[in-house]
């Protein structure tokens, strides 16, 4: 039997460190990590490098002021198209952004995970992708064509966070919804990988329902495996639950200026996850008497 | 106004047609339309004349059949998750139609922030797939409010490649690049000219030169012979009307 890495969201946060790359998985505002974002904020963990298809894992970090330096292709709330910290963050230069196109992050991360030191793609040539930084070297084919192509550099990372439907106790990850997003490329790009799942269930269990191609991330890329009930919140986590909209344009709304976002995070983010929740379960009992 | 006896078409309707006229031989390929009115184009070149495109849900499914905007598609006839998506765009069967915060007269698009790129004074969405999507597929463009702050003599950061860059940048970069069409609120924009830059094609019914002219910021190639955006046929209005948007969502996005 292979080890049991069930631990809490604390747990997974003490063992990263201030400096440290982290990729955090899911797509805009979809299945992201939430819980484990926020015990993130809860740390003193800070000086990040974080590459990501950026939604609020992105705008919170970088809210708290612990992003160093982002590497994305976007960051957005999907039914909101900006995310509003990224966007305060970028407009007073608050971290260094490192702008590659989505394919990019893919080929990166693929490279990462492959111990290669690059890959070639034709995505980024010509486009201001180049200029913007300027450590970007492209590959000169050494065959017959010549093609000379961008070599995106292996996006490695310290550590990846992600969130899946359900894991095993062993990290067996497995999603339920419609898209993988790159929750396993992060994992195999990672030193080390910390999955939060909806729920925690035994290896038998994991085929009972679902096909074995719904087994994204195998045990042999995670670290740590956390049950997080609702741990995407207020991002989707289809079919467990759908984005929480009218939470998020709370959210939205409260980023629009500092009062109300200390206010915001007085009300939502001083406590821990239960408190979260309690929180949030209170914000909709407003919401339906209002 | 949109009794559906009435074969009168609207603003909407012209820009619509003229959307869904980009995919036309565009092949078994993937439409791939960011917005309300490029979403609601592909699916009437769909329903019309560009039966073999495939069309996704705006998620990971690949549908059968073509529901009306916002509503859910009842046949799924594939898988297309992000990252096939993205390894997609390489293989070429795709044209997508894309937004376009700022672009210029040789099609460099702009999507990701306004001002000096180190410390923009406005964030946008970020490059996103701009620069895989120019390099790999065709590409067109739509704009729903026309105006000299988007038609600009240079944008502030080049996501999408237009054609003086492609050419610049040597033949891995041009090899499939591919600017078809840039529909506005005011007509119709091809590169059909000896420079590679923007012509007006078309101008949509009640729009005149001097309009266009004024809403954009850097000299256009005109044509002495310049016809007007084709009319909707009366099948497409009634696939409009009755199938595609009931609800008229193209109408919100370019009023009447």
């Amino acid at each position: 039997m292979s080890r049991n890495k069930t631990m809490t969201a604390e747990e997974v946060v003490a063992r990263l460190d201030s400096g440290m790359t982290v990729g955090i998985g899911g797509w805009g505002s979809r299945r992201k990590p939430m819980a484990l974002v926020r015990a993130l904020l809860r740390s003193d963990v800070t000086d990040l490098t974080v590459v990501s298809y950026g939604g609020p894992d992105v705008g919170l970090l970088a809210a708290a002021g612990k992003i160093r330096k982002l590497v994305a292709a976007f960051a957005t709330l999907d039914s909101i198209p900006l995310e509003p910290h990224f966007g305060a963050a970028r407009q007073r230069a608050a971290f260094e952004l490192v702008e590659l196109d989505e394919a990019m992050v893919m080929w990166g991360l693929t490279a990462a995970g492959q111990r290669l030191p690059f890959m070639p793609v034709r995505a980024g040539l010509a486009s201001d992708v180049m200029t913007v930084n300027p450590s970007l070297r492209t590959v000169t084919s050494p065959y017959e064509d010549a093609e000379e192509l961008v070599a995106v550099p292996a996006l490695r990372l310290d550590a990846a966070l992600v969130h899946l439907n359900r894991a095993d106790p062993h990290g067996n990850g497995q999603y339920l919804g419609p898209d993988p997003y790159f929750d396993d490329l992060f994992c195999e790009a990672a030193d080390e990988a910390y999955l939060s799942c909806e729920r925690i269930v035994d290896t038998a269990d994991l085929l009972e329902d679902h096909g074995p191609q719904s087994l994204l991330v195998k045990r042999a890329f995670v670290n740590g495996v956390v049950e997080s009930p609702n741990g995407a919140h207020f991002t989707s986590c289809a079919p467990d639950h759908e984005r929480d909209e009218p939470f998020q344009r709370a959210y939205a709304l409260a980023a629009r200026d500092p009062a109300s976002w200390r206010a915001f995070t007085d009300r939502f983010l001083s406590g821990d996850e239960d408190a979260y929740r309690a929180a949030v379960a209170a914000f909709h009992d407003e919401e339906a008497s209002a | 106004m949109s009794g559906t006896g009435t074969t009168t078409a609207t603003r909407a309707d012209h820009c619509v047609v003229a959307c869904a006229e980009s995919w036309r031989n565009a092949g078994e390929v993937l439409a791939s339309p960011m917005g309300t009115i490029p979403t609601i184009a592909s699916r009437l070149a769909k329903l019309t004349f560009s039966p073999d495109l495939l069309l996704t849900d705006g998620g990971a499914l690949l549908t059968g059949d073509v529901p009306a905007v916002g509503a859910a598609a009842k046949v799924v006839e594939g898988w297309l998750p992000y990252r096939q998506h993205l390894a997609l765009v390489a293989t070429g069967r795709r044209h997508v139609m894309m937004g376009a915060s700022q672009i210029d007269r040789y099609g460099n698009q702009n999507i990701s922030c306004i001002g000096d790129w180190s410390r923009p004074r406005r964030q946008l969405l970020g490059v996103r797939g701009a620069p895989v999507n120019t390099l790999n597929n065709p590409t067109s463009y739509w704009v729903p409010r026309h105006s000299a702050r988007v038609f600009v003599e240079r944008v502030d950061m080049v996501c999408g490649v237009g054609h003086d860059r492609a050419a610049a940048a040597g033949p891995s970069a041009s090899r499939h690049h591919r600017l078809v069409d840039v529909v506005t609120d005011l007509g119709v924009f091809d590169f059909e000219t000896p420079g590679r830059t923007m012509r007006l094609r078309s101008l949509h019914p009640g729009v005149t030169v001097e309009q266009v002219v004024d809403a954009t910021g850097f000299t256009l190639t005109i044509p002495t012979d310049l016809p007007y955006t084709r009319r909707p046929t009366a099948e497409e209005l009634r696939l409009l009307r009755e199938v595609i948007d009931p609800e008229g969502l193209r109408i919100r996005e370019v009023p009447a």
